[in-house]
């Protein structure tokens, strides 16, 4: 087994290393780094933007850099958290509460530091998870009929609505109403138009970067505009001496990382519980376990390296998921795979056996990428700290024209914008009545694929619906359904302490005037 | 599961939540509605309809629910449905931007359609003044036909009736 992962991962980084390959990888890291530094822009609209001018790409370099902006995003994020006690990025929200601090006492840099060794660390055994677990679950999914793809779809989709944030009730309605915006166009096998109401630019249904800038980019600006404070940068001061942590601080920062890095890739597994969940929930462990709990939220430096680690390993376990079974765990993942969708590769199983050049240069650009970022953010530092203060009143009128430009590229059509602000403005008022965004776009990239295995499934069992439970691994999947329900009715009912623990960990996180830039 | 302890009028005193139930509810309604226009077929073979009437029906399900939980929650809802400080200028110019982006670029071309989006959205900000929005939207404007015009070759005239 070991052998042949490291004959594919050499193939991998045949492919990563190529050198328009890499190029495009480091691109992707860059953009990431960028965006995950400037607050109040977040993966989710930077990769839709990008999006459409992969169109013309092949598909590997295409892959390869919109994944770089997610990852290289998430070191952006903690410099923002750290220095400025700003969470714009969720799963590095948590990261605030001993990375400032630590700035105040001017121990900034190293907390910066432990963090890119954290997030290496951390990102490294995501990586690995993924070369191991990755085979082993294609092996099994390759079994799978259309009802077990189905009741799969029906956890991915459960999952991700109750256990994000905010009301699971909310959560369930986002992710039909995700599934009914996924229904708009022709329907497949009949041609029927459906939803389109006569307009004739909507049978070929709701173009994805149209949801996603709608509902991540336009609904955002309107939420935050006016509404940002002024940047605080009196500590943001940081140069490459203060970044080499103490051979003290190293020996704190070791098991919590090691602690944060196991718990993140666990997280990843789980669909739904994305890099934000993973840091709150290795942050409260660490809390808990320490011998002296009473440093944290004083600048421990702990504190630091265990969300921070949890949250890489979380985001390259994400991964998983999404590229062996082709259900994506969060926003990100579910925009990923509407790109593979738009480059002609069907998600699924197969995807590892049939386009072996995707997933191993995949893997192996992220080894790259995190190097890179490495790279980039130790002797640049300087650069990314001043580019905190650009102010918001230049970003989002930039951003705006990204989103137009963006998505008029995609089909070359005004349409799709005017499409783009409508689902907007609705997206704006979703967020006022407390609905969160995010599981939208997940009910609406699986919403056909899950239609589609419904009925054959059903078709092939002649409607005869015990088909989801008489198969064994489609009533394991039904079963964990029904326990995630449950568990919801149980934390409303009672609410257990450990939830509220968590929940007064999060209300201890400044408040953030951008509200779901990223999942 | 009601607990007795807040008088029922209290409880009925409009939530935000009422409101996000309804809106759920009608949406529901709609879809299953436009729905059952379709073909619904049967389980064996559905028509295009059956998916959208489930989940119009499990949409208004939700709605129903979430107002249900909102009426049964003694706790009170902070949360309002407008901000505290609305700010209809910052969203008339948000929307106003993209507007102006549509006409412009379908009748004018990319120059004056980029140079107009980036302007208007940046006069929403506060503290954006008439000189520097302009400033702004002439530097995005440069860099926008630099790197979708001549790097990225997107066909999209610079200015329409001119060869530029």
């Amino acid at each position: 087994m070991i052998s042949t992962a490291i004959t594919d991962l050499y193939y991998g980084f045949g492919v990563a290393l190529e050198p328009h390959n890499l190029m495009y990888c480091f691109l992707g890291v860059l953009v990431g780094n960028l965006v995950g530094v400037l607050p109040g822009m977040g993966p989710v609209a930077t990769i839709s933007i990008l999006l459409p001018l992969t169109f013309g790409m092949q598909p590997v370099p295409a892959i390869l850099m919109l994944s770089g902006v997610y990852y290289g995003a998430q070191y952006g994020g903690a410099i923002c958290s750290i220095l400025l006690n700003l969470p714009c990025h969720p799963p590095h929200a948590v990261t605030c509460l001993d990375g400032f601090p630590l700035t105040k006492q001017g121990k900034g840099g190293t907390a910066l530091g432990i963090t890119i060794i954290a997030a290496f660390v951390g990102a490294s055994f995501g990586i690995t998870e993924m070369i191991f677990l990755a085979p082993f679950l294609v092996k099994m999914a390759l079994e799978f009929g259309p009802a077990e793809v189905c009741s799969l779809m029906l956890v991915g989709l459960l999952a991700g609505s109750t256990l994000a944030k905010g009301s699971p009730l909310k959560g369930i309605a986002m992710t039909v109403l995700g599934l009914l915006v996924g229904i708009v166009g022709s329907d497949i096998e009949t041609g029927q138009p459906r939803f389109t109401f006569g307009i004739t630019e909507l049978f070929d249904g709701v173009e994805i970067i149209a949801l996603a800038l709608g509902m991540f980019g336009i609904a955002e600006f309107m939420n935050s505009i006016n509404n940002t404070e002024s940047v605080d940068m009196k500590y943001a001061k940081v140069g490459i001496s203060d970044m080499f942590p103490s051979k003290a601080d190293l020996k704190l920062a070791f098991w919590p990382m090691i602690r944060g890095t196991l718990l993140g890739s666990l997280c990843a597994l789980i669909p739904g519980t994305g890099p934000t969940i993973a840091s709150f929930v290795s942050y409260a462990t660490e809390k808990k376990i320490s011998k002296t709990p009473e440093r944290f939220g004083h600048g421990a430096i702990e504190g630091v390296a265990c969300p921070e680690a949890s949250t890489h390993s979380s985001v390259q376990g994400d991964f998983i998921p999404t590229m062996s079974l082709g259900i994506p765990g969060d926003t990100v993942m579910a925009l990923l795979l509407g790109a593979l969708i738009i480059h002609g590769i069907v998600p699924g199983p197969q995807l590892i056996s049939q386009h072996a050049d995707i997933f191993w240069g995949l893997i192996a650009s992220f080894w790259i990428g995190n190097i890179l970022l490495v790279i980039l953010n130790v002797p640049m530092i300087g650069l990314w700290v001043k580019l905190l203060s650009i102010p918001y009143r230049y970003l989002y009128p930039s951003a705006m024209f990204f989103v137009c430009i963006g998505v008029y590229a995609a089909n070359n059509d005004m349409f799709q914008v005017g499409e783009t602000l409508f689902i907007g403005v609705i997206g704006y008022i979703l967020l006022r009545l407390d609905f969160h965004p995010a599981p939208i776009l997940l009910g609406f990239v699986l919403g056909p694929r899950f239609e589609e295995n419904f009925r054959r499934s059903l078709l092939i069992s002649r409607g005869d619906l015990t088909t989801f439970i008489d198969r064994p691994i489609s009533a394991f999947f039904l079963l964990i359904c029904v326990v995630l329900i449950v568990a919801q009715v149980y934390v409303w009912l009672r609410k257990p302490k450990i939830i509220e623990e968590e929940r007064a960990i999060e209300a201890q996180v400044p408040a953030t005037p951008y509200s779901e830039v990223a999942e | 599961m009601i607990p007795g302890d807040t008088p029922l009028q209290e409880r009925l005193k409009l939530k935000r939540d009422y409101y996000a139930g309804a809106l759920m509810l009608v949406l529901g309604v709609g879809a299953a509605i436009i729905g059952s226009g379709y073909k619904i077929g049967t389980l064996a073979r559905m028509g295009p309809g059956f998916m959208p009437v489930m989940l119009g029906v499990t949409l208004a399900f939700m709605g129903l629910l979430i107002a249900g939980t909102a009426l049964a929650s003694s706790e009170p809802d902070e949360g309002r449905f407008m901000p505290d400080n609305p700010q209809w200028f910052g969203w008339l110019c948000i929307i106003g931007g993209p507007v102006l982006f549509i006409i412009l670029g379908q009748y004018g071309g990319m120059i004056p359609a980029v140079f107009a989006c980036v302007f208007v959205c940046a006069l929403g900000d506060k503290t954006g003044t008439v000189k520097t929005s302009a400033v702004l939207a002439a530097g995005v404007t440069v860099f926008g036909v630099l790197l979708f015009h001549y790097l990225l070759n997107i066909p999209f005239p610079l200015l329409r009736g001119f060869n530029l």
